[in-house]
């Protein structure tokens, strides 16, 4: 579904993504682990339009994307939910759900998207009116994953989740994920939390300073003694 | 007694037009940062269009209503052109330069159209011919005129209006959303580079309108008149919270208000060692104080409540 070659992202003089190529199939959880700074949210900012990458191709379902504005993205089917949320801060969260299914004319079919992400996020439903820069960080970021699944997305590419999250958010958003993903979503993750990204994808990449250096089934690399030296604290 | 409510009602016309001008500063500040020193210009061309229209229609077997109407809507429409243009030729090539350079050009720009007025409608001032016959009316001590009513009402369903836009409608969810962080909205599907051109579209047109009711109310019009009335505007902008449309309203109605009354007593607070038509100095004095004390503006504590 989603197929990249050769990305090269720099910032100035600086490479932050060093012509990487990988690939998510349809209805596949891919992960895309590594340290701080190994250029992860830089890939997904490219996937995303968001910034102008120095090189290489991204095909999606046999379409070229990088000639594509930002704004044509939803169109074709992908969301981002980007690091720290990026939540409207003065709109109410409803408004900001509403915000996902901008580029959407269905109206009946926004209604039940709308009352299914209520359904998965019930604390959003209880926190409707009030504006979202004043949710918690926990609920911005269920605000931020109910928003992208308000545009129907085909392809998720979902940064860091579990990000600042207390343990039990972190399980409630990724039983939300699971479920999204055995509906059928195809869903392009990328986390810190290498064990807990490995554990619900079936495929990871493990990037480092911009490179791609080790690509296996998820259970693999869950096994591999080298990432679970890195990435695993063992 | 009398000149309290009458400084009141003057300030509050005079307040409407300065609200109607500070809005365009505001959303355009809202959603790129931009502080565009040519909207006062824009808002003088509206002027100036309009008062050719209706010199032009005026020996016309129209009925006066009618010629003003008309004037207005062509004002509006030179407006919108000119703000969409603006835009598109000045500021948009210079949307990821350094934020000095864009400011520098609006001050550019502003000197531009200023020039082209001045070369179109010459250096003196102009008699803005009045087609609404006037009524005084008297009310405690007090008169207003129709004039008065008409900027008043109209300035204020303009607002509804654009209140309504904003909050209610597609292209104005994309603008608040665009003002609070335009990547993301981008993401979403917001068209960016469309939401902008909007804000100057909208602004200018209200700046029209604004301007023509200048035009109405001092029956006088001149080139150089968008630069007071800009500054003043944006006065109104700050005063409100730059960013903040509500702001913006509220901003403008009280600097008419402190404006109107400052002229009003400044004789009685001087000794008359000062005349009325030092009333200028009211507005500076309360864009000094608000950025020494509150430089985010009455309504601004939230980094303002953009657009
Ligand atoms: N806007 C920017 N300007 C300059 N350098 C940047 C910019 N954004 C990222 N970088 C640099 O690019 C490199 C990769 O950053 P990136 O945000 O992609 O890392 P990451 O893998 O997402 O890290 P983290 O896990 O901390 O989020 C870093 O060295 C970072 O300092
Ligand atoms: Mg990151």
């Amino acid at each position: 579904m989603l197929e990249v070659n050769g990305l090269r992202v720099s910032y100035g003089g600086i490479q932050a993504v060093r012509g990487i190529s990988f690939h998510v199939n349809e209805g596949e959880m891919v992960a895309l682990i590594g340290a701080n700074g190994a250029g992860k949210s830089s890939t997904l900012r490219a996937l995303a339009r968001l910034l102008d990458p120095a090189g290489g191709s991204v095909r999606y379902r046999g379409k070229e994307l990088l000639p594509l504005p930002p704004h044509a993205l939803v169109a074709e089917g992908i969301a981002l939910v980007p690091e720290g949320r990026g939540v409207f801060p003065r709109m109410t969260s409803l408004e900001n759900l509403r915000m996902g299914a901008y580029a959407r004319s269905d109206k009946a079919a926004i209604e039940q998207d709308l009352e299914q992400v209520l359904g998965h996020f019930p604390r959003l439903k209880e926190r409707g009116q009030q504006l979202a820069g004043t949710l918690s960080g926990g609920e911005q970021q269920m605000l931020a994953i109910g928003r992208a699944l308000m545009s129907r997305p085909r392809l998720m590419l979902l940064d860091e989740p579990s990000m600042g999250l207390a343990p039990i958010m972190v399980q409630k958003i990724f039983e939300v994920i699971r479920t999204v993903a055995s509906d059928g979503m195809t869903i392009l993750l990328v986390e810190q939390n290498a064990k807990l990204a490995l554990e619900v994808s079936q495929r990871g990449y493990v990037m480092e300073s911009g490179e791609i250096t080790v690509t296996n089934e998820s259970t693999h690399l869950l096994a591999d003694p080298k990432v679970r030296a890195a990435y695993l604290g063992e | 007694m009398d000149t309290l409510l009458q400084q009141l009602i003057n300030g509050i016309t005079l307040g409407a037009v300065y609200a109607l001008v500070a809005l365009g500063y505001t959303m355009v500040y809202g959603i790129i940062g931009l502080i565009n020193f040519a909207h006062g210009e824009v808002v003088m061309i509206g002027t100036m269009v309009a008062f050719t229209v209706i010199v032009s229609l005026a020996g016309s077997a129209m009925a006066p209503l009618m010629i003003l109407g008309i004037g207005v809507a062509v004002s509006v429409v030179v407006c919108m052109v000119l703000g969409w243009a603006l835009e598109r030729v000045a500021y948009r090539p210079l949307r990821h330069a350094p934020r000095l350079t864009p400011l520098i050009t609006a001050i550019g720009m502003s000197i531009v159209l200023q020039n082209v007025a001045m070369i179109i409608w010459g250096r003196n001032y102009i008699t803005f011919p009045p087609m609404i016959g006037k009524h005084i009316y008297e009310f405690g001590g007090a008169s207003f005129t129709n004039v008065q009513i008409a900027i008043v009402t109209l300035a204020a369903l303009m607002m509804l209006g654009l209140i309504y836009l904003v909050h209610r409608t597609r292209i104005g969810m994309a603008m608040r959303a665009t003002a609070q962080n335009q990547h993301v909205a981008a993401l979403m599907g917001v068209d960016i580079d469309r939401v902008i051109a909007m804000a100057f579209i909208i602004g200018s047109a209200l700046g029209a309108v604004a301007g023509c009711m200048v035009g109405s109310y001092y029956e006088i019009a001149h080139y150089q008149m968008g630069f007071m009335l800009g500054l003043k505007a944006f006065t109104a902008a700050v005063l409100g919270g730059i960013g903040n449309l509500a702001g913006a309203m509220a901003g403008g109605l009280l600097l008419g208000v402190i404006e109107a009354l400052g002229a009003g007593y400044i004789g009685d607070l001087t000794g008359d060692f000062l005349g009325s038509h030092y009333q200028d100095i009211f507005a500076f004095i309360v864009l000094i104080i608000v950025l020494m004390f509150r430089p985010s503006g009455l309504f601004g504590e939230r980094t303002g409540d953009r657009a």
